[in-house]
């Protein structure tokens, strides 16, 4: 295998994590977009979900069955947990709120090890063995599943805000909270909704990568800490952002772990870190964001 | 409040200094009257209370949030470990290089993430503490990898007589001393009162002339220093570090304390740090995944009901009885962040901006109150 072929190998992989991670900063995004905070307990949503797919499996129920009962399930989760835990702290300093966010992360890694244990669970794999053969690079079908199901979920997504009209609420609600109301927009049923979409396309990332990092109740945690530095990259307000920062700290960490000795598999996670840090040091409102201007 | 005057400060300077010397009194007997065990539990709070009281800092009084101050807490326990195990350099030489060594560090990653909102630290700042365990099983020559080091605990001199544990537990009661009056004169200084401006409306306070990213660097890197300092401690109380000591669940925990003990509080460290200890350690009997719910749930619930933690509930109950008695003549306003000016002038009036009971009568994160509840 000559070089080129092993770093075009290494990028396909790169790409195959950076869909995962992308799908989860979308998930930070969409809630930063409509209520200006960062959900730290975004991971543990997405793992919870997850843990109600393997439930559900577990119980007999087939894959293609089990994920949109489990997309749905994740959908009201995220009203109710918009409803019954961030809606009370609403308005409230944004420490509060994060400070919430940090309980509600808590809290559910905790439930989740109640319920399920700490023991790790493996979990089907969805898409069958074997791959595709692209000049010298496999490409295994998960690989591509992934970039599949993370594409159609961006797809839907963009269909959802760009043409139908509850997208277009949605936007108005998050460009402007004060006039969407005025308009006469029910601003809260807004917000439950996004953060609704968001446990959604949280729990799309946690079924994808469940079967790589089996099921445990800490599994997201190193995947938030890239989805944080995806949505760093891109901007914390720009969905496309998060999808190309996702893509590119996916490559990054791979090729960072496959080709630079000092760091290996085991320091990778400190490249989400450098990516954090080197953003905020020269474009700290990410590539696609918008420099924030504040007003006293 | 203004108008409650000399006298009524009079007697809370008195009682300050006799709840003063209860307290030590307390302190200086408790070695001798628990088991070991206990003992070092007790040592253990006083730990933590350093650490808490840095995080306050930062998080209380500065209205930034750090997720990764286990992270310093690591540094400051390495530093002081590795001074032993390949220098020998003795204990108390280990104290202010693992301070300085973290004061530093704060400061490195302060630089870039205060140049926008608190967010950003939250980000860094738990990478920064995912990122450290595996840092540390790496540098396996310097830090025994996952084996961690095993270093003496400081032994008590032979004409104490006292055993190891009471030895450690007066020489960390004496640091921990220290250091939270180090954090509450600093409260009470310029930098305190800058802080809280920063806190409390950013846009204004800059419009007034406190420079930004200098305080909330500093902050950070003086929240780094103390939270350094309670990782040496531990170093000497354990007598062993390992990376697992020290994941970012530490971290979390730190946060939960902290918010749970009492944000902006002077005592919320201590309260916070007692919680930190015994929480996990009463609920862990009832299974691994206990501590994590109690703390999950009471982070929500304190952030709803009772923003300032069990300090500000203390203190809201004494508030109402004082302001009971001092009936009407009250100016019922809670203007904490404009303080009085005459309050600048006479730094040891008990009206300070910093104040406990004046700052916990603000909660950091709640929406505006009044206090006629």
């Amino acid at each position: 295998m000559s070089t080129l072929t092993d770093l075009l190998q290494q990028v396909v992989e790169g790409i195959g994590s950076g869909a995962v991670y992308a799908s989860l900063a979308l998930a930070l995004v969409l809630i930063h977009r409509f209520t200006g905070i960062v959900n730290f307990a975004q991971g543990e949503l997405a793992m919870l979900s997850t843990y109600v797919a393997w439930q559900l499996m577990a119980s007999g129920m087939p894959f293609w069955l089990a994920l949109p009962v489990t997309l749905a399930v994740s959908f009201v989760g995220g009203m109710l947990v918009e409803r019954l835990v961030i809606r009370p702290v609403q308005g409230a300093p944004e420490l509060t709120v994060v400070i919430v966010t940090v309980g509600l992360f808590i809290f559910v890694n905790a439930a989740a090890g109640l319920i399920w244990s700490f023991t790790v669970k493996a979990f089907p794999q969805p898409f069958p063995d074997g791959g595709i053969d692209l000049a010298g690079v496999r490409m295994d079908w998960s690989t591509v599943g992934i970039i599949g199901v993370v594409a159609v979920v961006m797809g839907l997504l963009y269909l959802l805000f760009q043409h139908t009209s509850i997208g277009l609420v949605m936007r108005a609600v998050a460009c402007n909270p004060e006039s969407a109301r005025l308009s006469g927009i029910r601003v809260s049923r807004v917000l439950m909704l996004g953060w609704g979409l968001a446990a959604t396309v949280g729990a799309v990332s946690g079924v994808l990568v469940a079967p790589v990092l089996f099921l445990e109740p800490n599994m997201m945690g190193g995947v938030l800490i890239y989805a944080f530095a995806a949505a760093t990259l891109g901007g914390f307000d720009s969905p496309v952002g998060a999808v190309v920062g996702g893509l590119f700290v996916g490559v990054a960490e791979t090729l960072a772990g496959a080709y630079v000795d000092v760091i290996g598999p085991d320091l990778k996670v400190g490249v989400p870190l450098v990516i954090i840090l080197a953003v905020l040091l020269v474009r700290p409102q990410g590539l696609f964001g918008r420099a924030a201007v504040e007003r006293a | 409040m203004r108008s409650m005057t000399a006298v009524l400060d009079r007697t809370r300077h008195g009682r300050f200094a006799l709840a003063a010397l209860l307290a030590a009194a307390v302190a200086m007997a408790v070695p001798f009257y628990f088991a070991p065990f206990q003992v070092f539990q007790l040592t253990m709070v006083l730990v933590y209370a350093v650490a808490l009281a840095g995080l306050n800092l930062l998080v209380g009084f500065g209205g930034q949030i750090s997720l990764g101050h286990g992270a310093f807490f690591a540094a400051g326990a390495y530093t002081a470990a590795i001074m032993l195990d390949r220098f020998d350099t003795g204990h108390l030489a280990t104290l202010p290089v693992a301070a300085a060594a973290c004061f530093l560090l704060g400061l490195g990653f302060g630089v870039p993430a205060l140049r926008l909102r608190g967010l950003y630290l939250a980000l860094v700042t738990l990478s920064l503490a995912v990122f450290l365990p595996p840092l540390l099983k790496r540098l396996e020559a310097v830090t025994g990898g996952s084996m961690g080091l095993t270093v003496e605990k400081p032994q008590p001199p032979a004409w104490s007589g006292l055993a190891e544990d009471q030895w450690s537990y007066f020489v960390v009661l004496a640091v921990s001393a220290v250091a939270l009056l180090v954090a509450r004169n600093l409260l009470r200084s310029r930098v305190g009162r800058a802080l809280l401006a920063v806190r409390d409306n950013e846009s204004a306070a800059e419009v007034m002339g406190v420079r930004l990213s200098l305080h909330k660097t500093f902050a950070f890197a003086w929240s780094a220093m103390f939270a350094g300092v309670a990782g040496c401690l531990y170093t000497w109380v354990i007598g062993f570090v390992s990376p697992d000591s020290f994941s970012f669940v530490l971290s979390i925990t730190l946060l939960a304390g902290l918010v749970v003990g009492g944000l902006a509080s002077l005592y919320g460290p201590l309260l916070g740090a007692a919680f930190v200890m015994y929480v996990p350690s009463v609920a862990q009997d009832l299974s691994e995944a206990a501590p994590g719910v109690v703390f999950g749930l009471l982070i929500i619930a304190v952030m709803f009901v009772a923003p300032t933690g069990l300090a500000g509930l203390a203190s809201r109950a004494g508030g109402a009885v004082a302001r009971r008695r001092a009936g009407a003549a009250a100016s019922d306003r809670s203007s904490v962040a404009e303080p009085p000016p005459e309050s600048t002038s006479e730094p040891s009036a008990p009206r300070t901006p910093v104040d406990p009971e004046s700052v916990e009568a603000e909660p950091v994160g709640a929406p505006p109150r009044t206090e006629k509840e």
